[in-house]
């Protein structure tokens, strides 16, 4: 059944400091799509308003999740979630004083996603052996590389239509990034997950991302509309990597 | 254990503590032992918030006072010599708890949007108001105090002050039964994602306002119980010592000497510290009371942050980098299986 996600002309704003201006962005059934951007340009910003964490002044946000449409401005986080959206925050974010395996029972914390938990825990574990061996560690006390394995995990075990990433690169080891990265493709071939992907390493994102939009000061400020078209452009290399 | 059986067991250890304290014959330990016991109820309210959810409360003196204050409005409303203390302490109580409790769900929703500093100064700020409005308010007695005479004698308990001893046990034993189920319960591993991150706690779903406020209501709840007799104990009640900031210390210190993260933590903090400042009353001075709150304070954060509990843990389990002191038994999932099969579909 199809997913998608629709953004249509949201602002979002901290007090009187606006972030996000007149966003527009799609993300279609199955597809990886890439949100390109600097530091501060508004992408963590715009993956909160998906949640619920914070609220555009304006636009619209729609979910279609199997086949059903949802509104989401309307909802609070903990519906959004119920609803099969999962984010994997910027920089992991995880419970560090709890164990792997309580880090990933709490990704289940909604009933809806309890229903099958001990499946979903076993395909996580499936995914990412690592996490199986260490699930009686504080995932406090785990590499970066692991505990980014774990946020990722984390979001599985909410058996997600939708996954949010954000940033999933920062403060990894290069190999590592690159790991991750093959590690989401992975993880949405496998469960036909429609993920959109916050990400300031451009050449790692394209490296699976279907599609791409480049946001620069919280606005759109272009389009690629395949891989070739993000990789092949001078306004990128322009707007983004300031050549 | 079940929740009953460590009730039950409590009851029965309280009971001991009872029954041995008669056989000293001396009131004083019953005078001794009811601050003592209030200190366990207060400490371990004051972890549901603190310790498990990492909110930090500086107003537990005016919850406290609070609970007290509902017995004065309530002792002052009713004509003393028609109908001399002829609403049950119990019932005094639960009066008291509900007043704390609507208060620690309106504090809750004002604040809680506050985080670390800013929370406690505010929480801080509400013990000011509150101590504030009740100088002011005639009705209770204003600053200069109320006075609420004691009966001599109750039966079947002899003197009043065992009456008092005995329902403050009752309401400790049941504050540790309430903690210790909240820690092993969802609620517990919510409040504890809280602490953790609450930011991810949001991504994951966990309704974190909602935690939050059941978790200050419940605090504040107990903290207003263990005030509510506390008129009948001291028989005259001042402002200023009621809404002092020695209970708001007393009440972090405590959980902190002992361990924040499980229920004996609180338990261990408040015998010991609560125990330790009633000698010193009796030996050296009253003053010296919060000077030694103080050193042990810094010397744990220094030497044992986990508390003694984590010291405890850390001895018998000589591994200290593994150490949560949270017992892993409420959410334990089924072992996954080894052997894998082809799960190409979605989980759903």
């Amino acid at each position: 059944m199809a997913s998608s996600l629709t953004i249509a002309g949201i602002d979002a704003a901290y007090g009187a400091v606006r972030v996000i201006e007149n966003v527009s962005l799609e993300v279609g059934n199955g597809e990886t799509v890439a949100l390109l951007g600097t530091n501060g340009n508004g992408k963590s910003t715009l993956m909160k308003c998906v949640m619920g964490i914070v609220r555009p002044s304006t636009g619209s946000i729609v979910a279609e999740i199997e086949g059903v449409r949802h509104d989401l401005t309307g909802l609070t986080t903990e519906e959004i979630v119920d609803l099969g959206i999962a984010l994997v925050p910027e920089g992991r974010r995880l419970f560090p004083k709890l164990t792997v395996e309580e880090n990933l029972l709490l990704g289940a914390f909604r009933r809806t996603a309890r229903a099958q938990l001990a499946r979903n825990l076993e395909i996580c574990f499936e995914t990412f052996p690592r996490l199986a061996e260490r699930r009686r560690q504080l995932a406090g006390s785990m590499s970066g590389g692991e505990q980014q394995m774990l946020a990722l995990g984390r979001a599985l075990m909410l058996a997600p239509k939708i996954l949010l990433v954000d940033e999933p690169s920062v403060g990894l080891a290069p190999i590592l990034v690159s790991r991750t990265i093959e590690a989401i493709n992975e993880m949405k071939h496998r469960y036909a997950l429609t993920v959109l992907m916050a990400e300031q390493n451009f050449n790692q994102a394209i490296r699976i991302a279907d599609r791409g939009y480049v946001i620069v000061h919280g606005k759109i400020a272009f389009e690629g509309r395949s891989a070739d078209e993000l990789n092949n452009n001078d306004l990128i290399k322009k707007f983004y990597l300031g050549l | 254990m079940r929740t009953i059986p460590f009730f039950l067991i409590c009851l029965v250890i309280g009971g001991i503590a009872f029954a041995a304290a008669l056989t000293l014959g001396n009131d004083y330990y019953f005078f001794a032992g009811y601050v003592v016991l209030q200190y366990v109820v207060l400490s371990t309210a004051w972890n549901i918030l603190g310790g498990y959810c990492g909110y930090v409360n500086f107003g537990t003196g005016a919850f406290f006072a609070l609970g007290a204050y509902s017995t004065v409005t309530i002792y002052t409303l009713i004509d003393t010599n028609a109908f001399p203390h002829v609403v049950p302490i119990p019932v005094l109580m639960l009066v008291g708890g509900a007043v704390s409790a609507v208060v620690g769900l309106g504090m809750g929703y004002l604040t809680l949007r506050l985080r670390g500093a800013f929370f406690a100064i505010a929480t801080l700020a509400m013990a000011v108001v509150l101590e504030t409005l009740v100088v002011n308010w005639d009705f209770v007695g204003g600053s200069r105090g109320a006075f609420i005479i004691r009966p001599e004698t109750i039966a079947p308990f002899g003197s009043y002050i065992r009456y008092l001893f005995l329902i403050m046990l009752l309401l400790a034993v049941a504050s540790l039964t309430i903690a210790r189920l909240i820690e092993r319960s969802r609620l517990g591993y919510g409040l504890a994602t809280i602490r953790d991150d609450e930011f991810a706690a949001e991504a994951a779903g966990v309704p974190t306002l909602r935690l939050k406020l059941i978790a200050t209501t419940i605090s504040g709840a107990l903290m207003g119980m263990a005030g509510a007799p506390f008129p009948y104990y001291i028989g005259y009640l001042q402002p200023q010592p009621t809404f002092a900031l020695d209970y708001a210390v007393n009440a972090i210190a405590m959980p902190l000497i002992g361990g924040t993260s499980t229920w004996v933590g609180p338990l261990i903090g408040a015998l010991l510290l609560g125990s330790l400042q009633q000698i010193i009353i009796v030996t050296i001075s009253s003053a010296v009371n919060l000077l030694l709150v103080g050193a042990l304070l810094v010397a744990f954060v220094i030497l044992a942050p986990n508390g003694i509990v984590g010291l405890a843990h850390k001895y018998l389990q000589h591994k200290d980098d593994d150490f949560v002191g949270r017992r892993r038994t409420g959410l334990e999932a089924p072992a996954p299986q080894v052997e894998s099969s082809p799960t190409s579909e979605a989980p759903s």
